[in-house]
This record gives C-alpha cells, sequence and structure tokens, in this order.
C-alpha cells in the first residue's frame, strides 16, 4: 500500500463525484483566485507610485517646516515656518547641490473666461524645474529677471492647461489666479501624479511675483518671508547623504536651535518618501490579502463539510476496507489525498482565474496589476495546509471507524 | 486452527452491559466446514466479529492459526484480517463503479501485492469462482449470483486460511443460494478451504459438515452432520432437524 495506490483510490472517488468535487474546489479556487488577483492588484499600485516618484529624480531632497510624525498627530507645527533665509544660508554655504529653489504654494483660485479652478500655485525660482526633473511641453520657463521684476507670467501644468483651455493653446493667453491677471508662457510636459504632489494640475508664477502680487500677508511674518518648502537636488545620488547632512547643519545654526532641540524642520530624500510610500502600499496589500485569504478560509471549511459528509456516506465502504486487511493509515491517507487533491487542483485552477482577472483589469486600463510568484506561491501554499488542515478531521475520523459498526451502518 | 477458550463479550448500551458472549470454548480444525447456527440475539454476529477479527473479546482466549489475536491492535488486527481471513456478506458488499477485478484486487493492495502478481491472482480468483468472462464489469452489470461470487473471489483472493460467510444466500433466491453454497462445497471439497459460515436457516446448514448452535450468549450444540446434503438436494427431503 503505497501512496501511488492512495492516489488512485482518491482520484477515482472525486471522479464518481465530479459536481460535487467541482463545487468543493470553487471555493478554493475562487479564494486562492481572489488572493492572487488583489495582490497583483496592490503589487501593481506600489509599483506604479514607485516609478512616478523616482521619475522625480532620486537626488532631489525636500526641506519643510515642523517635524514628520508618523501616527496621530502628525500634523506639522504650526508655529514652525522656514523662511526665505534659511534659503538664502544654504545658497550660499551648502556644497554638491546642483539645484535648490525655494517655493511658496498656496491654493488659489485660477480662471480663465468662464473657467474657473482650484489649483495649487506654487511662486518658485527657475531652478525648480531642473531641481524636479520637469520637461515643458510648448513655450518657455519664467527667468531670474522675471521674478526680480515681479512679472505676472506663468507656467501652467498639462491637466490645468486642458482644464482652463481644453484643447485651444495657451501660450500668450491671460488667466486670472485670484482676479490678478497672468499671462501663460508655458506649459509643462505631462507626468502624472506622484505621491504627494501632482505635477500636472499646477500653476508655477516667479517667486517675487508671488510675495508682492499674490500672497500678501499671508506669506510673511514679522516681515521675514516665508517658504513653505525648498527644493536642493544633489550633484548625484552618492551625494544625497551628505548634502542632507549638511543641509540639516546649517539649518540647525541658521536657527540658532540648541544641539539638544529637535529640529523644527524636516529634510526628506526620494528615498524615504518611496519608504513612507511603500509602507502605505504593503498595508494596503496586506489587507487586501487578508480579506481574500478570509475567503479562502470559508473554501477550506466548505471542503471539510463535504469531506465529513462523504465519510459519512462511505461509512459501509471504509468498513469493507477495513474488513479486507486496510491499516489506519491506509484509510486516513486515501481521505487525505481526497481533500489535498481538492485543495491543490483549486489552487491551481485559482492561480489561472487570478491571472485572469489581473489580465482583466490590467486590459481595462485600471492599474497595471502585477502578477508575482510570491503571491501565487502563498495561495498555493495556503490552499495545500487549507487542505491538510481541513481534510484531516474527516480523514481521520474515517480512519477511526470500528469496522464492525461501520459494515452494519446503513 | 481456531481455538476459542472462555470468549466473552460485553457491549455497554447506553449505560447497561449486554453480555453478547457469556464464554465460548469452541475448536475448529483446519479444512472443517461449519455452521454456526442461533436465532438472533444468540451472540452468533458477535462471535462471527471475534472470529473474523473485526473485534477482540472482552476476555478470553482466541488464536487464530497459532496466533494469539486477543490483545491485539487495531492495525495487528487489520494485518490478520488481510493475511488470513476471506469474508463474504449477505449484501456482498462490493464498491459501486468499480470492476469485479479490481474489487478483488482490493485485498491485494492493502496486503502489499505489487501491480501485476496483484491482477494475476485476482484474475485466477475469478476464475476459480467461474467469473472470468465478467472481470471487467460493474456490481450494477453483474446479477445478484454473479456479484456474490465476485465478493467469493475476494475472499479468496489472499489465499486465507478461512472463509467466514454471514448468510452468504441471506439476499439471493434458492436457485441462486444453491449455486453458492455448491461453489462454498466445491471450494471445501477442492482446495481443502476452511469455511466458516453463520445462518439462521437450517437447511443451509446442513451443507456443512459440524453445526455449531448457539443461545443466549452460549454454545447451546456442537454436533456434526451425519449426512451432509450436497448442493441442489430438496428442501422436502429435509425431515427433522434437529
Amino acid at each position: 500500500m503505497n501512496i501511488g495506490e492512495s492516489f488512485r483510490i482518491a482520484l477515482r472517488a472525486l471522479a464518481a463525484n465530479k459536481l460535487r468535487a467541482a463545487l468543493t474546489m470553487l471555493g478554493i479556487i475562487i479564494g486562492v483566485g481572489s488572493v492572487v488577483a488583489l495582490m497583483a492588484i496592490g503589487n501593481g499600485a506600489t509599483a506604479s507610485i514607485t516609478s512616478q516618484v523616482q521619475g522625480i529624480g532620486s537626488n532631489l531632497l525636500t526641506v519643510m517646516p515642523g517635524r514628520l510624525q508618523r501616527g496621530p498627530g502628525a500634523e506639522a507645527d504650526a508655529a514652525a515656518y522656514l523662511y526665505y533665509s534659511d534659503y538664502e544660508v544654504l545658497a550660499r554655504q551648502l556644497d554638491n547641490a546642483e539645484h535648490m529653489a525655494p517655493m511658496f504654494q498656496s491654493r488659489l483660485q485660477a480662471t480663465h473666461d468662464r473657467e474657473s479652478i482650484g489649483v495649487g500655485v506654487v511662486a518658485t525660482l527657475p531652478a525648480y524645474l531642473p531641481a524636479r526633473a520637469l520637461e515643458l511641453e510648448h513655450g518657455r520657463f519664467f527667468s531670474e529677471s522675471e521674478s526680480g521684476s515681479q512679472a505676472r507670467v506663468a507656467v501652467l501644468g498639462a491637466q490645468t492647461a486642458t482644464d482652463l483651455f481644453g484643447p485651444r493653446d495657451p501660450l500668450g493667453r491671460a488667466i486670472k489666479l485670484d482676479g490678478v491677471p497672468f499671462k501663460v508662457v508655458g506649459v509643462l510636459a505631462a507626468r502624472g501624479s506622484a505621491g504627494f504632489t501632482n505635477d500636472d494640475e499646477v500653476v508655477l508664477v516667479p517667486l517675487e511675483t508671488g510675495y508682492a502680487k499674490l500672497f500678501g500677508a499671508a506669506a510673511s511674518l514679522n516681515g521675514r518671508r516665508r517658504v513653505t518648502g525648498i527644493l536642493i537636488s544633489a550633484s548625484s545620488p552618492e551625494a544625497v547623504d551628505g548634502v542632507m547632512e549638511d543641509t540639516r547643519h546649517l539649518l540647525r545654526r541658521a536657527r540658532g536651535l540648541k544641539p539638544s532641540a529637535e529640529a523644527d524642520f524636516t529634510v526628506l530624500s526620494q528615498a524615504q518618501i518611496l519608504d513612507t510610500l511603500g509602507a502605505i502600499t504593503t498595508t494596503l496589500t496586506i489587507f487586501l490579502g487578508a480579506i481574500a485569504g478570509i475567503s479562502l478560509l470559508v473554501g477550506g471549511i466548505g471542503i471539510m463539510n463535504i469531506m465529513l459528509v462523504s465519510v459519512t456516506e462511505r461509512t459501509k465502504e471504509v468498513g469493507l476496507r477495513k474488513a479486507v486487511g486496510a491499516p489506519r493509515r491506509a484509510i486516513l491517507a486515501q481521505f487525505l489525498v481526497e481533500t489535498l487533491a481538492l485543495s491543490l487542483t483549486g489552487g491551481l485552477l485559482g492561480i489561472a482565474l487570478g491571472v485572469l482577472i489581473a489580465a482583466g483589469v490590467t486590459a481595462a486600463g485600471l492599474i497595471a496589476a502585477r502578477v508575482t510568484l510570491d503571491s501565487m506561491a502563498l495561495a498555493f501554499g495556503f490552499s495545500a495546509v487549507v487542505g491538510l488542515f481541513f481534510g484531516l478531521y474527516p480523514a481521520w475520523r474515517a480512519s477511526r471507524l470500528r469496522p464492525i459498526d461501520a459494515l452494519r451502518y446503513e | 486452527m481456531i481455538e476459542l477458550s472462555g470468549v466473552t463479550k460485553i457491549y455497554q448500551m447506553g449505560g447497561t452491559e449486554v453480555r453478547a458472549l457469556g464464554g465460548v470454548d469452541l475448536f475448529i480444525d483446519k479444512g472443517e466446514m461449519t455452521a454456526i447456527m442461533g436465532p438472533s440475539g444468540s451472540g452468533k454476529s458477535t462471535l462471527l466479529a471475534i472470529l473474523g477479527c473485526l473485534d477482540v473479546p472482552t476476555s478470553g482466549a482466541y488464536s487464530l492459526d497459532g496466533i494469539n489475536v486477543e490483545k491485539m491492535t487495531d492495525d495487528q488486527l487489520a494485518r490478520v484480517r488481510s493475511e488470513k481471513i476471506g469474508f463474504v456478506f449477505q449484501q456482498f458488499n462490493l464498491l459501486a463503479r468499480t470492476t469485479a477485478l479490481e474489487n478483488v484486487m482490493l485485498p491485494l493492495i492493502y496486503a502489499g501485492v505489487g501491480g501485476r502478481e496483484r491482477r494475476r491472482r485476482a484474475q485466477a480468483a475469478l476464475d476459480m469462482v467461474g467469473l472470468s468472462d465478467r472481470m471487467h464489469h460493474r456490481p450494477n452489470e453483474l446479477s445478484g449470483g454473479q456479484q456474490q461470487r465476485v465478493a467469493i473471489a475476494r475472499a479468496l483472493a489472499n489465499e486465507p486460511a478461512i472463509l467466514l460467510a454471514d448468510e452468504p444466500t441471506g439476499a439471493l433466491d434458492s436457485k441462486t443460494g444453491t449455486e453458492i453454497i455448491e461453489l462454498f462445497q466445491q471450494l471445501h471439497r477442492d482446495i481443502g478451504q476452511t469455511v466458516i459460515y453463520v445462518t439462521h436457516d437450517p437447511f443451509i446448514a446442513r451443507h456443512t459438515q459440524r453445526i455449531v448452535r448457539l443461545a443466549d450468549g452460549l454454545v447451546a450444540g456442537d454436533d456434526p452432520v451425519a449426512h451432509p446434503l450436497a448442493a441442489g438436494a430438496k428442501r422436502e427431503d429435509e425431515i427433522v432437524t434437529s
């Protein structure tokens, strides 16, 4: 009596009840299929966010006011501000910084004719463009001198341009930002959402113009001009850590912080942003997987249910097999192999279903779902464990039947 | 061959003890053909279960073919059943949707007989019961008599020391039943098969050489049959049985 015999006996028993076997497997198929599909969707989302963040430029550092805290109460300190003078300190003293741009960002109403949208307006310097690795689709960016002369010129994000102008060419046209007229001189190339910021829905204006004509009192405190962030691109990926360290050091000194005091500003690298986003999407993927796992569990309980019925139904057969000399482990093996065959076949079909769903989601253009070997192995392994776990009890019950009682069972 | 001494069997039935066997002594020699008779409740099913190693006695000793089986575990009993005992049941107990040949091969699978040898021995057993032309038929394609023949072939497949039959003709009409009895007699005569069968029918019992009568869990009578009937004898021939 070897395992091959157990397989033949089990497969014959399943073949004798094809419809029931198929329905039993359905639970596992759906469970495994949803695990594979949902994890593929989660992975696809992670990958697309990651690639977009990386597109911003891996050398980029962002200085923000306040501390970035995790968990509840993560709001930055309201009292902590960054000032234009901080930028000037860095501009003078920071080494290995290729591009550096201060920015003041605020949400304003942009209008053209009857179109009116709320949009993030960023007042900055021309270095903003290379620091963020952005490209222009049409026109030009504004210059240092235009900033100095407080010229009312604006560069639009791709989506904002479409929102305001539709298919028409916005170059040379006028828009109003909170009622102040600006001339459109350029349009950015589309890039898509990149985690925290969306470069497609933005209006860029010269820094000095912003301070003088748009933001007014909100942009200054006690006569000092505030910035909402400073972008720094390091000269090389290797220089990022050093630049980050120097930035912290210079700013602490400029802001007169005691060595024991916590910094009231944050320097973030793209790697950290990626980590944070990665943690979020991983949590999401696990969450989706867990939901799918529940359906797998339900499928397993379905298998146990059917196997218990099957053992009861075949009590007489078990009795006969025992009477002609089947030891307990042979009966155990027969029923266990039967459940395993159900759950593993269900697992394979479930993987096929999951791959199909993932392909469907991708084809529908919702998200580029990514089926990984990991998720398939996980789902398949889990279905085997489910089969083993839920098959063990019915098989054990069958093996414990006393042949004399089993033979008399009607 | 078979030696029972002081065998008792007590069941627990909802708190009350039921004494199914109250101390049975019995010796059956190799090559004997014996009938065990008794009304229902006499303990004959229990005795059959113990003889067939499907159950162990509560007390007493049972030696089968020189092996003491009374203290064996379930798996050891399974092995003894596999090697020493062939069962024939009233309801045939063939596996449905399984051919005659595969049914006969079943005990050989559990005895660890390999593929080719298994098939050869199963074919030989089917040949012995005259069904070599029905090997690939399923139970539902066979008549009752043919099904019982398959069951007998299955019992014979592993060349058991004893053939235990429980009312083997109970589910058959008298003509087919006669044929089955003839087969048992033939096996007994030709290959010296030890046959024990349990019946409540005195006419059937008289086709054996010896009748053991049970009553209330005890052996009430143990007599040789002076003139065993040949299969096919008419029931009217039966004069006084007890």
